[in-house]
């Protein structure tokens, strides 16, 4: 594939290595005071102009994350957080609801552009159909600013929106839904997210039917001192497909901002789930100042029989990364797939994995984990598969290699395997390597530079996870991974 | 032309090169032979700019210019190749993706336009049926799996894509069977040219069979310690290095 020459290029084409999505957009904001109590989730959910029961289903988790302390079982280490020192609210002026393209701010497409998102959509010329297109929802601080190709999706009944808006046009779907796979106590985090959560994304695909284009959401923190808690919920009908691609990034800022997602999916019979991750938040800089904190919690649930969902991801930002997007298989033959490859950097710390718990009969499960641990980074990967008693046949397949460069990062693999039954059958492979002087020097000899070099074999190692990526994101991906690792070539 | 003068090298404080003087003109194959460990990789690889080797004196020069403070890829978009004993593997970077990039990595350095990818595939196709290397092995990763001499053939069908200045074969024969011996040979013999050398290590005679050195040079404990026309490799291949190494040390 040609994209890894692209990479060098881009690698080349990059004069400093920084975080190039890192500027600021002034826009005036409106925000919700410091600080959580009560109040301030009543005050978000009349700002969305929520019905009673989601008030209620918001103050119940609020009540409940009180009484819980943060999880401390993850290698992660961050000084405490100070949750009443933090807007938990934060919206563009004058997007009180969702609008149409041309009523945008100008200020806010133009951000976008700069990220490199088209938030306009691509003309259909003369009957002829530009090939890659991909439906975007913009996710700007607390709320979604724009979601392109709603009308044409709605033609195959394929629902796109802002989570704050399915809750006024599919309340019935929403609340059958929301919390169906993440329960409001299930953790720390999730717990928050549920009180607070203020926009995201809704989608669902009917039955049997194809979702004729990717969709994807492109959050962005911009604001300071403030917490992005977004909610995604995705439903797959009977039969139904949908490919799902999600991109992040923020202005590098001295503070930890937090970031506390929760994603939730739903496969129904025979339905599948493809959902793609590049996570390139601000990772703060080379001494650990700033970056974000990113606590998520992604599930999927294949409810029924034969249902798939695969989770990707690209993990490169972010000072923190905690997060582990598990798979619930619950209908018999269903299959569930993890292809991770987490980054690290400079001072950032990663926890990552996947969970698969297999319940149904003849379950399948694929993990397949790249971990490259560069700088002083630390990089975990933790892995649970498990198989109840009546998930006769489970199958699962592991493997998780990790690449250090440098010696003053770290690598840990933490799995942990449990089956009640006997007929379970699980395979673990792992290895640790290092890129080695005599690949970098035989690179070097043919030419390449030491950052091409690196940038070259990494690319190599992540090879069979970055071939599960949609098209357009490999390439985006390629060029993160060569850019998360300037620097940490000698 | 490629000169060294008065190589003196230090791996891990242990003297490896001591005093070493070679030149190879343009256009000349120079043979280097020696017992193991007498220095000649290590040669090649100061040569080259890997790193780890101390030079405590002397110079090596690409046309008057020394290069020892240059990096390896600065050498290497220069002109300098080396096709090494143990090629490295690559995994997951297939042998295509490879080649284009450092094709097109010294083509930038030195201010030349990147190949189109239809040149480019023109001419790894040639080379490799010239070194009938199997197309299907350029989709591999590079090196990964490769028999020794896959991997061999593969070290010259890259120096074929790169036109260097000068070529330095560490052994390039070693893992050849006797048709790889002549095809690869061959491969090498295309490539000389009045404007390019070539710096060939070995243990065999028969490689210089169909690489006709225009001298040969016999390295023994870090120093060339007897030069000779392609009549001193037959002479070698008679009598071994016992006379050799027992003048020097003498
Ligand atoms: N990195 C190293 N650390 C320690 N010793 C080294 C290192 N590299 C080379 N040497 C030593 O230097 C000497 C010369 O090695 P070199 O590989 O150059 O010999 P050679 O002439 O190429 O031998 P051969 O014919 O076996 O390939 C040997 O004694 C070797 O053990
Ligand atoms: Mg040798």
């Amino acid at each position: 594939m040609p994209a890894v020459q692209d990479t060098v290029d881009q690698v080349k084409a990059i004069d400093v290595s920084e975080y190039k999505y890192g500027f600021v957009t002034e826009i005036e904001a409106e925000r919700a005071p410091k600080g959580l109590s009560e109040d301030i989730v009543r005050f978000i959910s009349s700002k969305k102009e929520e019905p009673a029961w989601l008030t209620e289903w918001r103050l119940e988790a609020y009540r409940r994350w009180i009484t819980m302390e943060s999880p401390d079982w993850s290698r992660v280490k961050h000084p405490p957080i100070d949750y009443q020192d933090l807007h938990y609210f934060s919206a563009p002026k004058g997007t009180a609801g969702p609008k149409s393209l041309d009523e945008v701010d100008p200020e806010l497409l133009r951000t976008y552009e700069k990220l490199g998102i088209p938030l306009r959509e691509q003309e259909i010329l003369a009957g002829v159909e530009p090939t890659n297109r991909v439906a975007v929802d913009a996710v700007f601080d607390s709320v979604s600013v724009a979601t392109t190709f709603k009308a044409e999706l709605a033609k195959s009944g394929v629902v796109f929106c802002p989570i704050s808006e399915a809750v006024h046009t599919h309340p019935e779907l929403v609340k059958k839904y929301l919390g169906s796979v993440v329960p409001v106590t299930d953790n720390y985090f999730a717990t928050l997210n549920s009180a607070v959560f203020s926009d995201g994304s809704f989608v669902y695909i009917p039955p049997g039917v194809r979702c004729p284009m990717e969709l994807s959401t492109y959050f962005r923190i911009n604001d300071t001192k403030t917490g992005q808690f977004e909610r995604t919920l995705i439903i797959a009908d009977k039969g139904s497909y949908v490919s799902y691609l999600e991109g992040c990034t923020a202005p590098m800022r001295d503070e930890n901002q937090l970031h506390a997602a929760v994603v939730e999916l739903v496969a129904l019979e025979d339905a599948e789930i493809k959902y793609s991750t590049v996570q390139n938040w601000y990772p703060g800089d080379a001494e650990g100042k700033g970056g974000i904190y990113n606590f998520v919690t992604k599930r999927g649930d294949c409810r029924e029989a034969r249902a798939k969902i695969s989770w990707t991801q690209v993990e490169t930002g972010s000072a923190i990364t905690w997060k582990y997007p598990s798979c619930i298989l619950r209908g018999d033959d269903s299959r569930g797939e993890f292809y991770s490859i987490a980054i690290s950097n400079g001072m950032q710390q990663v926890d990552s994995g996947t969970k698969m718990v297999h319940l149904g009969k003849n379950t399948t499960s694929r993990i397949i984990s790249k971990g490259i641990a560069a700088g002083k980074s630390d990089n975990t990967y933790r892995g649970l598969v498990s198989a109840h008693r009546k998930a006769t046949n489970a199958r699962n397949f592991t493997n998780c290699d990790s690449l250090l460069i440098g010696e003053h990062c770290g690598a840990h693999t933490v799995p942990y395997i449990e089956a009640k039954t006997s007929t379970a059958v699980f395979e673990h492979e792992a290895t640790t390597s290092k890129i080695s002087e005599d690949q970098l020097f035989y690179c070097r000899q043919r030419g390449l530079s030491g950052e091409e070099a690196t940038a070259l074999i990494v690319n190599g190692f992540v090879r069979d996870v970055l071939q599960q990526l949609p098209m357009e994101f490999a390439v985006e991906a390629q060029k993160l991974i060569a850019i998360s690792l300037e620097g940490s070539v000698g | 032309m490629l000169e060294v003068r008065n190589l003196h090298v230090e791996v891990e404080g242990q003297k490896i090169l001591r005093g070493l003087d070679l030149k190879v003109h343009p256009g000349e194959v120079a043979a280097i032979m020696g017992p193991n460990g007498s220095g000649k990789s290590t040669l090649s690889y100061v040569i080259a700019g890997r790193e780890d080797y101390e030079v405590t004196d002397g110079e090596v020069l690409l046309d008057g210019e020394n290069v020892l403070e240059m990096d390896p890829e600065e050498r290497a978009a220069k002109g300098l190749f080396l096709a090494f004993q143990y090629p490295v593997e690559i995994p997951g970077v297939a042998t295509m993706t490879f080649l284009k990039a450092s094709v097109n990595a010294q083509r930038k350095s030195r201010g030349e336009p990147e190949l189109s990818t239809p040149d480019f595939m023109r001419h790894v196709k040639q080379g490799a049926e010239r070194l009938e290397v199997n197309p299907d092995m350029l989709k591999r990763p590079l090196n990964v799996g490769f028999s020794g001499g896959e991997k061999k053939r593969m070290e010259i069908l890259q120096m074929a894509l790169l036109e260097p200045r000068y070529g330095l074969l560490d052994e390039t024969d070693s893992g050849l069977d006797i048709d790889a011996l002549r095809i690869v040979s061959n491969g090498v013999n295309a490539l000389r040219a009045a404007n390019r050398g070539f710096l060939v290590i070995t243990h065999y005679q028969r490689l210089l069979d169909y690489i006709k050195p225009d001298v040969v040079h016999i390295m023994s404990k870090g120093r060339i310690i007897k030069s000779g026309d392609a009549a001193l490799a037959l002479e070698l291949e008679k009598n071994g290095y016992r006379d050799y190494v027992a003048d020097a040390a003498a």
